[in-house]
């Protein structure tokens, strides 16, 4: 009912976002709707967690297609999924009040916000492909929309068509899917294909389209071209619920049919799965270490975690095909756990982004600098994010990661050798994409916050405070990563009973040894508690600053601070994010982005600088997309020609193909 | 009604005739030649239709024959004769394909015709089936004229033919509703081809005329 309610008021609140046209209080009063539904929301998703496995109510609605009604269904899955959207939602939605007026083009944005979130919470909803896929849309279209609000930039169109093209593949890949699943009979309710039993190359189908299709909407490399480019264009509290939640959304998809409706997956695909998360992990990290542009940079992040989740999924699918539900349980709930950290973190730190762009109109890193004493309550909250994204303990980020290796260091287990042997190399590369996600952080972090301001827009950053309504949504968000982190066996006994459908085992990751302590294999292989650390750290802090101030010297002294080796009136001579960068990039760099360093030299005499300049290339375009826009412009312009022919031309045309099918229907009646 | 039977006999006999016009047509090398062979396949498609009219005892089909005999055997050949000698287009035909090699595929065309409809109609009537193989290939041959023709008169000759084989096919089958319906429209359906020609070559003409004019007059004033 409260569902019911919610969704109608997002539809609503769309169309008096229309019909109110553009005054500011309109806008407010949206978000502030949105806020509202999406808390609706929020309180039945925990709502249904909370009271445990009691049935999913399901509802049938007189909408969509003639001949079949609309089903809606909330189970555990689609519950946990919801309480990840809906929290990001209600924080983008509260933190949209004081942003909104900051926009732009906020006219073009308020219409379609409300849209956007109905869409994410249909798909999570819907029980029958076709809702699904509409929902899905809706979700799609109404981001596209708001990706391509401030149209005046050539970049923001650019990134709208490469968005509009991946999202059409992506609904293309998932619509054939269905449909394969829907088999002959077409029935296209969820419960239908439940029972449904697939032949081999169907089912082989169905799992290539579903990965194909949600992978690109998660951002899996190489299908994650469109997300870097899309993400930013659009405004940070958009973009925060874009990479923290629909790429969530997208990895809902594929787990409702990996795991629900396909639900007999063979572990060749798990180990697929692995190796796209771990290739997604570490590529993704390694773009984003080498941006400038801020919300690029995020946006690439969300690549990486997006491909640390999907290392759990695969992992968890073939432990479930090698007869393990438990380590797959485990796998699972590391994933799952993974999934709501980062929509945690990541909506704050776009967050943060967001009122960082909004003080200082700045969005590259070697404009910013020093903000964080003019910023304080942004700056903080953005470490918090900072550090639980590196996955540092006690944050919610470190959690779930160690979850995901510990499965991972059972993975010789498993009885195929390719799998005895690849889990490892995974679990490296998983490890690589952790150290590199923790630089990148520092040096966004750094070259940000720290230091000296790179442009007189940061060093007046403080002439435009962040409002309120801003303020606390990065505080509560910042306090929840802690949270997370503080409690994780509470959150993973709510994910084990979201896990077990899909294994069939009840799993407790503290069965061992009890709350507060996470054991996942055994008490003896290695066990963590976040409470603990959290209390420990908490205890041994106030004991050092009562210690340093009660016994240090109240006597004030002055020193000249050590100035790091660069003045203060010349923020160049400090560290800049391509220098910080610069040892990884010889490193990575050279092999995979086949970057080049020129040095060009001032001749003697000259008094101009010494140039350094980068070159890099981005593999995925050159080796994989660009050949296939080649590849449709030839075919096109092949095609163009066939506009320009003769009658006869055409009359020739008409009589091959007439004379074909001829042909063919005579061999087919040869006994 | 089979092989041996009278009926069968002429009524294979006349569509062997009209599917013999159809291949003479694809080797006339001139103009004039190609209008009578047409008149010709018309002539023998009158009689198809008014031999059915006779063995099937359905009067409407004399209609056909008649429609036939006086439009298609008569005023459009001697419509095509007027508008060549009027218009003074060149009287050769223009090919684009050499005669041999489109006799050979108008060979080809009738024998895949046969492979396709006599395994298709084997429960059929045998003068159903033989009667359809013949004018699926008088159609298939007329496409295949108005492709291998330049010449625009070639190619309204080409689509009468593809028709002829329509009608052909109309009134073999026992039964067929519409034949008169279906003749008399398409023999205004050539009419209007005609007539676009027609006017098609006078306005192009007119309008070049004016085009000099006004140059001319250019010329004059300076």
């Amino acid at each position: 009912m409260l569902i019911v309610a919610s969704l109608s008021v997002l539809v609503l609140l769309s169309a008096l976002a229309v019909v109110a046209g553009s005054r500011e209080i309109t806008h407010r009063l949206v978000h502030a709707g949105c806020a509202a539904a999406s808390l609706g929301l929020l309180v039945a998703g925990l709502t249904h967690l909370g009271i445990g496995p009691g049935g999913s109510p399901s509802i049938v609605l007189p909408l969509g297609l003639p001949w079949m009604a609309a089903h809606f269904r909330l189970d555990n899955l689609s519950a946990l999924f919801m309480v990840v959207v809906d929290l990001a939602a209600v924080a983008a939605s509260i933190y949209g009040i004081g942003y909104c007026r900051h926009l732009p083009e906020v006219r073009r944005v308020t219409p379609f916000f409300p849209l956007f979130l109905f869409g994410m919470n249909a798909v999570l909803l819907a029980d029958d492909a076709f809702m699904f896929l509409v929902a899905w849309e809706f979700m799609s279209l109404a981001s596209w929309l708001m990706v391509l609000s401030d149209h005046k930039s050539a970049e923001n169109r650019h990134a709208a068509v490469i968005y509009l093209i991946m999202a059409a593949f992506g609904t293309f890949c998932l619509l054939t899917s269905f449909g394969l699943m829907a088999g002959a009979g077409g029935t296209y309710t969820f419960a239908a294909m439940r029972q449904a039993e697939l032949a081999t190359i169907p089912a082989f189908l169905v799992v290539l389209t579903a990965v194909l299709g949600a992978g690109s909407k998660a951002g899996l490399v190489p299908l994650h071209v469109w997300l870097p480019l899309a993400h930013p264009a659009a405004p940070s509290h958009v973009s925060a619920l874009m990479s923290g939640v629909m790429t969530k959304v997208a990895l809902y998809g594929l787990i409702r049919i990996l795991f629900d409706l396909h639900g007999d997956v063979p572990w060749e695909w798990g180990a697929a799965l692995m190796v796209i998360g771990g290739a997604s992990a570490v590529l993704g990290v390694l773009y984003a270490l080498f941006q400038d542009d801020l919300k690029r940079l995020l946006a690439y992040s969300t690549v990486e975690n997006v491909g640390v989740a999907v290392i759990g999924l695969g992992l968890g699918i073939a432990f479930k095909d090698a007869g393990e539900p438990a380590l797959a349980a485990l796998a699972l709930v590391g994933g799952l756990y993974h999934i709501v950290n980062h929509s945690v973190f990541k909506t704050l730190l776009f967050l943060a982004a967001g009122a960082v762009i909004s003080a200082t109109g700045e969005r590259r890193l070697s404009g910013l600098g020093g903000l964080l004493n003019r910023m304080p309550w942004t700056g903080t909250a953005a470490l918090i994010g900072a550090a639980a994204i590196s996955a540092l303990p006690p944050l919610n980020g470190f959690v779930s990661e160690w979850l995901i290796l510990q499965a991972l260091f059972k993975g010789p287990g498993l009885p195929h050798w390719a799998m005895k042997f690849g889990v490892p190399v995974v679990g490296a590369m998983l490890a690589l994409a952790g150290a590199l996600a923790a630089t990148c952080f520092v040096r966004a972090y750094g070259i940000a916050f720290l230091g000296r301001p790179r442009s007189l827009a940061a060093a007046r950053a403080d002439l435009h405070p962040t409002p309120a309504s801003m303020r606390w949504t990065m505080a509560a968000l910042a306090l929840l990563c802690i949270l997370l982190g503080a409690i994780p066996v509470t959150v993973t006994d709510a994910l084990s009973a979201v896990v077990q459908p899909m294994t069939g085992l009840h799993f407790a990751v503290s069965a061992d040894l009890g709350w507060p302590w996470l054991s996942p294999v055994s008490s003896t292989r290695g066990s963590y508690s976040g409470t603990m650390l959290v209390m420990v750290g908490t205890a041994l802090f106030a004991i050092a600053v009562v210690l340093a101030h009660g016994l240090g010297t109240r006597r004030v002294r002055r020193a000249d601070a050590w100035d790091c080796g660069h003045r203060e009136d010349i923020p160049e001579t400090q560290y800049t994010g391509q220098s910080f960068s610069q040892p990884l990039r010889r490193v990575f760099g050279t092999s995979v982005f086949l970057a080049r360093e020129t040095v060009e030299m001032p001749e003697p005499g000259e008094r101009s600088p010494a140039r350094l300049s980068v070159r890099m290339i981005d593999p995925v375009w050159v080796w994989l997309y660009d050949p296939i826009a080649r590849a449709v412009n030839f075919i096109a312009d092949r095609v163009n020609r066939m506009q320009f022919l003769t009658v006869r031309g055409y009359l020739l045309m008409m009589f091959s193909t007439l004379v074909f099918m001829l042909l063919v229907v005579a061999w087919r009646q040869q006994p | 009604m089979g092989a041996g039977q009278i009926s069968y006999d002429v009524a294979h006999l006349i569509g062997a005739t009209v599917l013999m016009a159809g291949l003479q047509l694809l080797y006339q090398r001139r103009l004039f030649a190609v209008i009578n062979t047409f008149a010709f396949q018309a002539l023998a498609l009158a009689a198809a239709a008014g031999w059915q009219a006779h063995v099937q005892n359905a009067p409407h089909l004399y209609v056909t024959a008649g429609i036939s005999l006086v439009f298609k055997a008569m005023i459009v050949p001697v419509a095509l004769h007027w508008l060549i000698e009027k218009l003074g287009i060149h009287r050769s035909v223009e090919t684009a394909m050499s005669i041999g090699w489109t006799m050979m595929a108008g060979v080809a065309l009738v024998a895949l015709s046969i492979l396709l409809v006599l395994p298709v109609t084997a429960n059929a009537a045998a003068l159903t089936r033989e009667s359809l193989a013949l004018a699926m290939s008088v159609v298939l041959i007329g496409l295949l004229m108005m492709i291998t023709r330049r010449n625009a008169v070639t190619q309204v000759v080409g689509f009468m033919a593809l028709e002829n084989g329509l009608i052909l096919a109309a009134v073999s089958a026992k039964g067929m509703p519409l034949v008169v319906e279906i003749s008399v429209a398409f023999s205004v359906l050539v009419a209007m081809t005609l007539f676009g020609i027609f006017f098609f070559r006078i306005r192009e003409r007119f309008d070049t005329l004016d085009i000099n004019d006004v140059e001319t007059y250019r010329g004059d004033r300076q």
